[in-house]
């Protein structure tokens, strides 16, 4: 067991040092009280939205021009070709800087990855750069109004017109879609299938006719997410990834990379509200001293640094060859509520002052009272609590399966509520 | 990084387990456990002795197998999987490393090698009675060479031949001058009487000191500094046997939810109890991480090791109670009766949680270590 960086993981460290020394900002050099962004969970405001972009967009384009833009992407196209252990080295370094994140994670960590198993040469060539240096921003549109926890009940139709299909139908929860250039989309081409079965996957240009994007307002009063309405959007078949009715097994792909590309969440944790048990006051002196506000704290510390080891214990375990199981899977769980609870908790310890979110009078630049709200996003998206717990108890400690009545019947004739 | 154990020590694992498997089944727990005469299991602590583990990280030069810290994480979590009835923590994880680390020459070559042959059977004491012991509400004193005061709960103080008494050599009491000495029990200044517990499987005494001979170990009015030390490495050993056994009282009940059907079908099908379990896995794998975590500090001598062995202690201590407990519910009701084997996890988990300090007193190290390490 050894914890420290072996000869060539630290030679990496000091190169990423370098690059993010000459190229960024440290995070404890920057006033959290200024209005700066970070993840654009974590902004709000239009203007503020759009500079935000811009600016990961350049920051994005400094990383691939440094060859640190996608560390476990193959050289090929434009990747470091590390390991999963150099992709934390990386991680790590720059959690330390202040740099915009967060637009490009699901292209670079999910798509480009689909696309490199299931796409054709040309389009790798054509897509992967312009996705890894973020001058093309992509979009996942998988889960529908009645296809959520139950992705695989997708509705959206897609038909087939000569060389092109026709997509008719609606996407939701589609993060990004607002400002993605390109989209994955999984639709149903054949209803009389069972459920699993029907699917074909595609990628498409979301300016597309036909695509129109409604963004959702969420109760943060940002809006992150989409609705992405499809009117006879018309794909050409070369743009089909997997087979005909090979949709499911395409969207695993994207699904299975899904645990590996989600970082660590927005920077809502325990070091945030140490700092600011350390700030403010409490009825017998700072927060800080107070034995009561200490109990709490600690709690939050364990599940934070457990979940981070318990990341280097699936990294260790992947760098010897074995494939990462469901028990990543423990990590957004934890990580959703954690983060509800420190919110709440830190707006308790503001005191009345809690409850002001008003930009021009932040407090740790509102952190925690965005905190309160997107953590009701993260307890839902990408698997709920629910999914994530039977996940776990079916997959990793292998219990029996719910009973479901939608492995035998044709989708079509399955109930939907609706008819 | 590699964050994991290596291969021999995972050898060593599945041997450990393998030999506790077959030598340390519930029969054995269960004869300490209701023999109120009986204060550990002597033939299970022959075999173990006979394996080397007493001795696994004690310096070959002192008789044992100068193994690492790790291999001894490995064999705590045994331990604590099968709910060994034996003095092995306290002997081991406390009297040993108190020598190891602060005994003179003379005193590593009185003890060790005995401690590590499994002969001789050492403990720890400091409570005196209800409270978070302090260096200023210890009583006990070692003035003259004599050894007065009363000690309870002290672990194993049944069946040790030594004991590692934390005294007060200054009628001043305060962090310096809190010392520790070597008690010989054989003695007329020593009396010990065995106190009922919450888990009889561990038992305990009450020590009572009246002018014992004793001998000082380490710096005199250095104590609490010394024990801090030792509860730091002692608390990474016992969170791998709190994770040992957490992990079975997990998979216990799933078992017992997978044989056992109601309305038709095995209950471990329902979503209550699916979620349950699922919240016990992901307690144990943040406790299991944890005690790695911890396990590192520990072997590599880190400056990290107070935050890291109170890491260990804090998210060991929830998910051994959790899992317990839980284990208990999802057995309905006969997981509240003696005969089935729930209690025994719950009672052991709760003896583990406060065995070397309350999990109220691992928060606050926790936080003022961190709070340290950040002006450093």
């Amino acid at each position: 067991m050894d914890f420290n960086d072996n000869p060539k993981e630290a030679e990496f460290r000091s190169q990423v040092r370098e690059f993010l020394d000459q190229n960024a900002q440290k995070r404890s050099e920057v006033s959290l009280t200024g209005s700066s962004a970070g993840a654009p969970e974590t902004v709000s405001g239009e203007d503020a939205a759009k500079e935000a972009l811009k600016k990961a967009k350049e920051w994005q384009k400094k990383k691939a021009e440094a060859g640190l833009a996608a560390i476990l992407w193959p050289k090929e196209f434009g990747g470091y070709g590390g390991t999963p252990i150099e992709q934390v080295i990386y991680q790590q370094e720059e959690h330390n800087y202040f740099v915009h994140s967060g637009y490009f994670e699901i292209g670079i960590g999910m798509l480009g990855p689909t696309m490199m198993v299931w796409g054709k040469d040309e389009d790798k060539k054509r897509y992967l750069p312009k996705m890894l240096n973020g001058e093309e921003i992509w979009c996942q549109l998988f889960s529908e109004p009645s296809a959520g926890s139950d992705l695989a009940g997708i509705r959206m139709k897609a038909e087939k017109d000569g060389s092109d299909w026709i997509l008719n139908g609606q996407k939701v929860w589609t993060s990004g879609a607002h400002f993605a250039d390109f989209g994955m989309i999984v639709a149903r081409s054949d209803p009389s299938a069972v459920k699993h079965k029907g699917l074909t996957y595609f990628f498409l240009d979301m300016k597309t006719p036909g695509i129109e994007v409604r963004p959702i307002k969420q109760i943060s009063g940002s809006a992150n997410f989409n609705e992405v309405f499809f009117n006879n959007v018309r794909v050409p078949d070369t743009q089909r990834l997997g087979e005909e009715g090979d949709g499911w097994k395409v969207s695993l792909t994207t699904l299975m990379n899904e645990r590996l590309a989600v970082g660590d969440p927005p920077g809502l944790d325990f070091d945030q509200i140490f700092d600011l048990t350390k700030e403010v006051e409490v009825e017998d002196g700072p927060a800080i001293k107070n034995s009561e506000v200490r109990q709490k704290i600690a709690d939050w510390y364990v599940q934070s640094r457990g979940l981070q080891y318990t990341k280097y214990r699936s990294i260790t375990a992947l760098s010897k060859g074995q494939t990462p199981g469901p028990e990543l899977s423990i990590s957004k769980l934890v990580t959703a509520s954690k983060m509800q609870d420190v919110s709440s908790y830190a707006l308790d310890l503001m005191d009345m002052n809690g409850y002001v979110l008003d930009d021009k009078n932040p407090v740790m630049n509102n952190l925690f009272q965005n905190g309160l709200f997107f953590s009701t996003a993260l307890r839902i998206a990408g698997g709920t609590d629910e999914v994530l717990r039977n996940i776990i108890a079916e997959r990793v400690l292998g219990l029996p399966q719910d009973e479901r009545m939608d492995k035998k019947v044709a989708f079509k004739d399955l109930p939907s509520g609706k008819n | 990084m590699n964050f994991d154990f290596s291969d021999d020590q995972k050898l060593l694992r599945d041997q450990a387990r393998k030999f506790l498997t077959d030598k340390c089944d519930r029969t054995v727990v269960r004869s300490v456990l209701e023999d109120s005469q009986k204060n550990h299991s002597d033939d299970l602590w022959k075999e173990i002795s006979t394996m080397g583990w007493t001795g696994t990280a004690i310096p070959e030069e002192y008789g044992g197998l100068g193994l690492g810290m790790l291999e001894l994480c490995v064999i705590a979590e045994e331990l604590g999987r099968s709910l060994a009835p034996t003095p092995f923590s306290s002997s081991i994880y406390l009297f040993a490393e108190f020598v190891k680390l602060f005994g003179t020459e003379d005193q590593k070559k009185t003890y060790l090698p005995k401690i590590a042959s499994g002969e001789m059977i050492g403990t720890f004491a400091l409570s005196e009675g209800n409270g978070t012991p302090k260096p200023h509400n210890i009583n006990s004193t070692f003035t003259d060479c004599k050894l007065n005061g009363q000690k309870l709960p002290v672990n194993d103080g049944q069946v040790s031949d030594f004991i590692v008494v934390a005294a007060n050599t200054d009628s001043n009491k305060n962090n310096n001058s809190l010392s520790l000495v070597i008690v010989k029990s054989n003695q007329d200044g020593v009396k010990s009487e065995s106190l009922e517990t919450i888990d009889p499987s561990r038992p305990s005494s009450k020590i009572v000191l009246s002018n014992a001979d004793a001998e000082l170990l380490g710096n005199s009015g250095e104590g609490w500094e010394m024990i801090q030390k030792i509860f730091d490495r002692a608390a990474v050993l016992f969170a791998f046997e709190q994770v040992g056994g957490a992990q079975v009282a997990l998979d216990e009940a799933k078992k017992y939810s997978l044989e056992r059907y109601a309305f038709g079908k095995q209950i471990g099908a329902f979503q209550a109890l699916k979620h349950k379990m699922a919240d016990m896995y992901v307690k144990i794998e943040l406790a299991k991480s944890n005690a790695y975590y911890g396990a590192w500090a520990l072997s590599s001598d880190s400056n990290e090791l107070p935050v890291a062995a109170a890491g260990a202690r804090v998210s060991a201590i929830d998910a051994y109670h959790y899992a317990s407990k839980e284990n208990i519910q999802i057995h309905g009701g006969v997981g509240f009766t003696w005969e089935y084997d729930c209690h025994l996890f719950y009672r052991r988990a709760k003896q583990l949680a406060l065995n070397i300090g309350s999990v109220r007193q691992w928060k606050e190290n926790l936080i003022s270590n961190l709070e340290k390490r950040n002006i450093v």
